[in-house]
């Protein structure tokens, strides 16, 4: 599993790549209620917005973090938005996107990483 | 946040977990460990303990010892009944300007040689200077600051509140009383934030730490932070000074006609007479352009301040605005309260809020969007 800076992370599943935030983000959104998820089949390029989480508080975007196709998107977190808060790195993924260009995965950090940028 | 104010409760905040962020220039409380979401229903469904201590307590003592007195001289400032309040009696009102916009909104209670007026933190400093402006003549002008202000909301609010001071389960909704306590003399009423039942009570600074642990140390009472304050009043319908009233806005625009009493309208004893009063006795005999409605959102995006309202999915000039918006953790679903113009204003009126360039639907909406529970 590999960590941006935006607090999202990636765990890839052969050419796929999964994709949720982190237990840090969860937390600092607060209590989620809305997700606005994109549709299946959208080619989305690195860095563009491609899902919108409100939270009590606020809107937040979370960014593509590679080039390529969204080809699966957790539509369990349209009902239940708070499984995010509950199991962010698990069951609380967001959206899977079919990669179209791995080298940014290079620039990503590891958990050890992550967790000094967050401490 | 060192040039923040501290409220006598900052500490006990601290070592609850609370989250401190500034507001109306002081540390606040937005969250404890809780949670918003958990705080909110925890307040709906037991009780909840607020520190309001940022907010400003007045008192307007008349040199001539009669408060009736104060009462007439208020009524030049505020477009509500102040000489028809009873002793041991609160109502709500608001500063008006003279182009009728609302400078402030407040609380005003009768208690017997003097009234006791309770003014947002954002504005208290103005609030005083205008007080003292016009009413220096006839009353005292007491900004008092050896006491803090808490609430305590929720349906065992009474039980909890009950259990130090026996004496307030026998009040109803809007009274007032003066009570010798274990926490040095309170001031209590019984009234609130939330569209609960409940109380707020002026404690001394130097007791307001004993009596807020002595109230947490009841199992049915959490503290409950800024953040679940906001979406709490909003199921309550209840406006946000600055947000969903402000000098902009008048009383009747704002739906708030039910708070000026029939004998300060036209044809009434003592009608007129405060800042404004040309322009909005005028609007509650012919209406206004636009009021404050409740909207609901039909999907489950919420629609925040600032959110555009148009007629249709094509119109091209907006007809409102959110003022308020967010998710209820009660109904469980997205709210809001904006100005819409005065023909999109029914109940059930479908309209649409332009939230990240789509077009969402949202129906106009009775409020409260949870159902008051107050002690009448």
């Amino acid at each position: 599993m590999k960590f941006t800076e935006e607090h999202e992370w990636i765990r890839m599943e052969d050419d796929i790549a999964v994709i949720g935030i982190t237990e840090h983000a969860a937390t600092a959104l607060g209590d989620i209620v809305f997700v606005e998820l994109p549709e299946v089949g959208t080619e989305v390029t690195k860095d563009e917005d491609t899902v919108v989480i409100e939270s009590v508080k606020a809107a937040s975007d979370i960014l593509a973090p590679l080039d390529g196709e969204i080809v699966e998107v957790n539509e369990a977190l349209v009902d239940d938005p708070g499984k995010i808060n509950e199991d962010p790195l698990g069951n609380a993924w967001i959206f899977k996107m079919k990669v179209s260009d791995m080298s940014p995965m290079d620039d990503y950090m590891e958990e050890p990483a992550y967790n000094a940028m967050i401490s | 946040m060192s040039d923040l104010l501290n409220t006598p409760l900052f500490d006990l905040h601290v070592e609850l977990g609370a989250k401190m962020v500034p507001f109306a220039g002081y540390a606040m409380p937005v969250q404890y460990p809780l949670g918003v979401m958990k705080e909110h229903l925890h307040c709906r469904e037991s009780a909840g303990l607020f520190d309001v201590s940022h907010m400003g307590q007045v008192i307007l003592r008349p040199k001539s010892g009669d408060v009736a007195d104060a009462a007439l001289a208020m009524e030049t400032l505020v477009p509500v009944s102040v000489a028809g309040l009873a002793e041991g009696r609160q109502r709500y009102a608001m500063f008006t300007n003279d182009a009728g916009g609302i400078m402030d909104d407040l609380m005003l209670a009768n208690r017997g040689d003097h009234l006791f007026v309770v003014v947002n933190a954002a504005c208290k400093d103005g609030d005083i200077a205008h007080m003292r402006a016009h009413l220096s003549d006839v009353c005292e002008v007491v900004e008092i600051t050896d006491r803090a202000l808490l609430a305590l909301q929720g349906p065992m609010a009474e039980a909890a509140m009950a259990a130090l001071v026996p004496a307030v389960a026998q009040m109803k909704f809007m009274d007032v009383i003066t009570v010798a306590s274990d926490f040095g003399e309170l001031w209590i009423s019984r009234s609130g934030y939330t569209g609960e039942d409940g109380y707020e009570i002026s404690v001394l600074n130097d007791h307001s730490v004993a009596l807020a642990r002595a109230l947490i140390a009841d199992a049915r009472v959490e503290p409950i932070g800024l953040g679940a304050r906001d979406s709490l009043r909003l199921e309550g319908g209840l406006c946000l000074y600055g947000h969903d009233i402000d000098e902009q806005t008048t009383p009747v625009e704002a739906a708030l006609n039910w708070a000026i009493q029939k004998v300060r309208r036209t044809g009434g004893a003592r009608a007129g007479g405060f800042p404004g009063a040309e322009k909005i006795l005028a609007q509650l005999e012919s209406g206004v352009a636009r009021k404050r409605v409740g909207l609901l959102p039909q999907g489950r995006a919420p629609m925040r301040e600032g959110v555009d309202i148009f007629e249709s999915e094509t119109a091209q000039t907006p007809i409102g605005k959110v003022t308020s918006g967010a998710f209820g953790p009660t109904i469980k679903e997205p709210m809001a309260m904006g100005y819409v113009v005065t023909e999109n204003a029914d109940i059930g009126t479908v309209l649409f809020g332009e939230v990240r360039g789509k077009r969402l639907p949202v129906t106009v909406t009775k409020m409260p969007f949870t159902p008051a529970n107050f002690k009448r």
